[in-house]
């Protein structure tokens, strides 16, 4: 299931490092993804975020499973610079009309494909790893978030599972009261869209409920708010930030070594 | 601690704008999905007629909340929950996100956050689709030609996000107040009494 | 600490002509115990509010003063703890035990200090789980006793609750009745909401009731009050204890079987259940919190998909459809055969208005407009919404949102009716309402299932009761 809570075993060495070290880690290592068109730095950073995976206590076969979308992103972008790029260098592989396929094109795909898998993973992992609660705490204790958005955000996270018990009630009471789309696929989408406004406005009308709870307990009295959850950043968390720009690094250096290396502005 | 027209934000407004957001990060998740599935039929550049979805955040919190960052926090976060559900493009949200929510703010921004009507909210939506267009092309489909790909695909979005997150958030925020949970909004504000 | 000082207070909503309160001059001092009684709709729940700092200048109208401890309510939150009409509202967090800490980090307390408190106040409302289970997995009674727990580890000067018992079974009643009683401290001001009086009663020392006009009706101590005016409160509407009411069971015996359920289940919500409705007859679904009633309900209203067994319809409810079960018939058809009332009213809510909400379902069966018009105006003024017919049903009080949700059902006279706590929040007169509405429709040869804990509306209408338990189905009891 795809859903705000954690999936992977809390216990594991990684799993249990600070939030926000996981979260700065992520983003450090994919960035120096992001600045490089080759395919050699993605494929040595995806295996090594394979290879890293049982440390953060996620099992491959759920991995897949949240990662499977990606795929169907990767062949729209191999279609996409097959049909548009602007240099079709290296040998023609197939010809039609006026779209040549060649080994150049191709390269470059595959290393947009590797890269966009290779980015992607990292924020997998994270999300998988860590409870929405501990993250806005480590947000608030050791980044410096504003509290009062990070934890108004936090209140509304966790409606997302009850979106879908409410898109059910929303459904019986227009069946209850003789609402119905039929078989006419047009009414069928009117309906669609009706509900789903409904939804929205359900859940504007339990956000407006939730702050004036919220609000009863405090939450805006301008007192210094204390946190009943300590989040620390250890030195297994600095660590943690330091191993994935050096990992990071050597991809890239790999890249550069073996002449691969293409940045992405130049 | 309820002052409504100075800039500091209300607890109201902070939740509100997260449900908003988080409303959208499900449906940001869904129509991902739809984008890489079904509507891989039309090709790129055409796809991006649907591009304007990935904005309406932008233009709906600015218009609803009416306080400085109001579109910039809820397409933000709006783009980190639609990463944490899953979504393909993963993490490079993470950047995106707040890079279009930036630009949709500069709309906002560049009218004083005193003007909430049409022409703001359509620039808001425009501008938005522009820097995530921008984003695209040089991340996502470098190597493409700037005649057959890149121009029309950022002209196709900036259009796209006029239309859908432009007008569609306008209407959205009308339709939204006729159903009177904004009322304690600056934009549910005129309604007549029973 | 907790004194409460009220001078002329008004408070109008935003968008109201009406004044939701008016003209309310009392002094409660700390330490009293006050239930607060009046009508539905005279604004009990919104002086609740008031009370606790949370009418917003930007949501309506405010007149004369309200001052806790001297101080404006807004200023003085950290005195006052509040339980909702509605407890799903009012968690915050993921896990109990962050949610009743929530409160204790937005006042600054050390953070060393405060999972004892937490625990503390878990202990006192006796709630059953550690700190780490999430708020989403509990009960309606549970998620009470959690609100109250929040509210009271904050070791409030002014306790406010209202109807903290609503939905819950008598059992879970009266558990959070002894919670609220241990958990005062003897300087602890409480202010109470609850139409059932006798049960609340021994909680409090003092009653004040609210005439829905403006002002105060009655203000003394519970046997001073109602000695003086127990008749005349309880026409107006007032649970005065020790007054019965008049029973209404049926009087000719019950024709033909309109629904059969046959082994009807919902795995794990619903065991496999049997039973029979006939066309008129009352029949009561009874049972504790989490049985799975609101579930045969809504099993039974063709809503959801049966998991187990089958419900069959009678052609004399649904005559050439009788073949089909109704889950699978369509909602126009459905809507005139078998009527809903949900548990919770505003999740049967689909559009902007009350009158629209009434005419919604006789539009769609297709009736002429006049019809309709006639229709909705008659459930109007038989509950008394008439003055609220272009109103948002989100903003009624929750006795007036119950009667809307009634009334939406009556609106299309279906054969059968199906209510889930069709009386839950209603004051007596609203209550004796509803008992004859039900009993006049089973009169005329209609089926009536209500799912219930109040053993009063049982007493005064039910021919029959059915008795689910959690775990394995019983049968029908004669
Ligand atoms: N948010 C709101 N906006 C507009 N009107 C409201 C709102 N809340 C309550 N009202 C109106 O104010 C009046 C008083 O409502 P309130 O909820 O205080 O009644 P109550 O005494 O608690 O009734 P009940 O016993 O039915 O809960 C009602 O007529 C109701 O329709
Ligand atoms: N949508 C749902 N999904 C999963 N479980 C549910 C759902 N709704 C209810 N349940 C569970 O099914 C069981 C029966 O729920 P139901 O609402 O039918 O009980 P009930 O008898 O009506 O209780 P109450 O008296 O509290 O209203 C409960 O344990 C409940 O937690
Ligand atoms: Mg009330
Ligand atoms: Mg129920």
């Amino acid at each position: 299931m795809i859903g705000p809570q954690p999936v992977a075993v809390a216990s594991a060495p990684l799993a249990r490092r600070n939030p926000v070290a996981k979260l700065a880690a992520a983003l450090l290592f994919s960035v120096v993804l992001i600045a490089t068109l080759d395919p050699v730095a993605p494929a040595i950073a995806i295996a090594v975020e394979l290879a890293v995976l049982p440390l953060f206590g996620v099992r491959y076969r759920v991995l897949a499973r949240r990662a499977w979308p990606l795929l169907v992103s990767a062949v729209g972008i191999v279609v996409t610079l097959v049909l548009f790029a602007a240099e079709r260098s290296g040998r023609v592989l197939v010809e039609a009309g006026p779209v040549a396929v060649t080994s150049g094109v191709l390269l470059t795909a595959l290393g947009l494909v590797l890269r966009m898998i290779a980015v992607a993973l990292p924020g997998v992992i994270v999300f998988a790893t860590t409870d929405a609660t501990d993250l806005a705490d480590a947000l608030i204790q050791n980044a410096r978030a504003p509290a009062r958005f990070a934890i108004g955000a936090l209140a509304a996270f966790r409606l997302v599972p009850l979106l879908g018990q409410e898109w059910q009630a929303i459904s019986m009471a227009r069946r209850a009261r003789g609402v119905d789309a039929g078989r006419n696929p047009v009414a069928k989408l009117r309906l669609f869209v009706s509900t789903a406004f409904a939804l929205l406005v359900g859940a504007i009308r339990r956000g407006t409920r939730l702050a004036v709870a919220m609000d009863a307990r405090g939450f805006d009295a301008g007192v210094p708010r204390t946190t009943a959850r300590r989040q620390r950043f250890t030195a297994a968390d600095a660590l943690l930030v330091a191993g994935a720009v050096a990992l990071g690094g050597a991809a890239l250096t790999a890249s550069i070594l073996l002449g691969t290396f293409r940045p992405l502005i130049g | 601690m309820n002052h409504t027209d100075t800039n500091r934000w209300r607890t109201i407004d902070i939740v509100v704008a997260s449900v908003i957001a988080v409303a959208f990060g499900v449906i940001f998740w869904a129509w991902g999905l739809l984008w890489n599935g079904p509507a891989d039929a039309i090709p790129l550049p055409g796809r991006a007629v649907l591009y304007g979805v990935w904005l309406v955040p932008a233009v709906l919190g600015g218009l609803i909340v009416r306080k400085p960052g109001a579109a910039f926090y809820t397409l933000t976060i709006a783009a980190l929950v639609s990463v944490a559900l899953g979504s393909s493009w993963g993490w490079t949200l993470v950047i995106q996100g707040p890079l279009e929510a930036a630009a949709g703010e500069l709309a906002f921004a560049l009218f004083g956050y005193r003007n909430f009507r049409a022409p703001v909210a359509l620039l808001s939506g425009t501008l938005a689709g522009i820097a995530a267009a921008l984003y695209d092309v040089f991340v996502w489909y470098p190597d493409t030609a700037w005649g057959s790909f890149r121009l029309p695909y950022i002209l196709i979005t900036a259009a796209s996000s006029l239309v859908v997150a432009g007008v569609g958030g306008l209407a959205l925020t009308r339709a939204l107040v006729g159903t009177g949970v904004l009322d304690r909004f600056p934009a549910g504000r005129e309604r007549t009494a029973i | 600490m907790g004194a409460v000082t009220l001078r002329g207070f008004g408070w109008r909503h935003a968008g109201r002509k009406r004044w939701a309160v008016r003209g309310v001059d009392l002094r409660v001092e700390a330490g009293e115990r006050v239930l607060l009684l009046g009508p539905s709709g005279a604004g009990k729940s919104t002086l609740l509010a008031a009370l606790a700092g949370l009418l917003p200048e930007d949501s309506g109208e405010q007149e004369g003063t309200v001052e806790i401890d001297g101080l404006d309510p807004r200023k003085a939150r950290e005195r006052v703890g509040i339980v909702f009409q509605d407890p799903e509202t009012q968690l915050v967090m993921a896990r109990c035990g962050d949610d009743v800490a929530f409160g204790l980090e937005n006042r600054g307390v050390p953070a060393d200090e405060i999972w004892p408190r937490v625990d503390e106040a878990l202990r006192r409302v006796g709630f059953p789980y550690d700190r780490d289970r999430p708020t989403a997995a509990l009960s309606g009674g549970e998620q009470q006793r959690l609100a109250l727990a929040g509210a009271l580890a904050l070791r409030p000067g002014l306790l406010l609750l209202d109807e903290p018992t609503a939905n819950l079974d008598p059992p879970g009643a009266a558990l959070v009745r002894t919670a609220v009683a241990g958990a005062l401290d003897a300087d602890t001001t409480l202010v109470l909401v609850e139409h059932r009086v006798a049960e609340a009663l021994p909680l409090v020392d003092r009653v004040v009731v609210l005439e829905p006009g403006g002002g105060v009706r009655a203000d003394g101590s519970p046997d001073e009050v109602f000695g003086a005016h127990g008749d005349a409160l309880a026409a107006e509407g007032v649970w005065v204890p020790g007054r019965t009411v008049p029973a209404r069971r049926g009087t000719a015996t019950p024709g033909e079987v309109l629904l059969t359920a046959d082994r009807l289940g919902l795995p794990p919500r619903l065991a496999p259940t049997d039973l029979q409705v006939r066309a008129g007859e009352a029949l009561a679904v009874l049972g504790p919190n989490g049985a799975g009633k609101s579930t045969l309900a809504l099993l039974l209203g063709g809503l959801v998909k049966p998991g187990t067994g089958t419900v069959a319809a009678s052609a004399a409810l649904a005559g050439r459809d009788a073949r089909t079960p109704p889950h699978r018939w369509r909602a126009p058809a459905l809507a005139t055969r078998i009527g809903s009332v949900f548990q919770d009213p505003e999740h049967q809510f689909v559009t902007g208005t009350v009158f629209d909400e009434l005419a919604l379902g006789p539009r769609r069966t297709g009736r002429p407009e006049a019809e309709v018009r006639s229709t909705v105006d008659d459930l109007l003024a038989r509950l008394r919404l008439t003055a609220l017919a272009g109103a948002n049903p989100y903003t009624l009080s929750g006795g007036e949102a119950r009667r809307l949700s009634v009334a939406t059902a009556l609106a299309t006279a279906p054969r059968l009716l199906i209510c889930d706590e069709p009386t839950f929040g209603q004051d007596r007169r609203t209550w004796l309402e509803l008992v004859d509405l039900f009993a006049d429709l089973r009169d005329a040869g209609h089926g009536v299932v209500a799912v219930t804990h109040d053993a009063e509306f049982v007493a005064a209408l039910a021919d029959r009761q059915l008795a689910l338990s959690r775990g394995p189905s019983s049968g029908a009891t004669p």
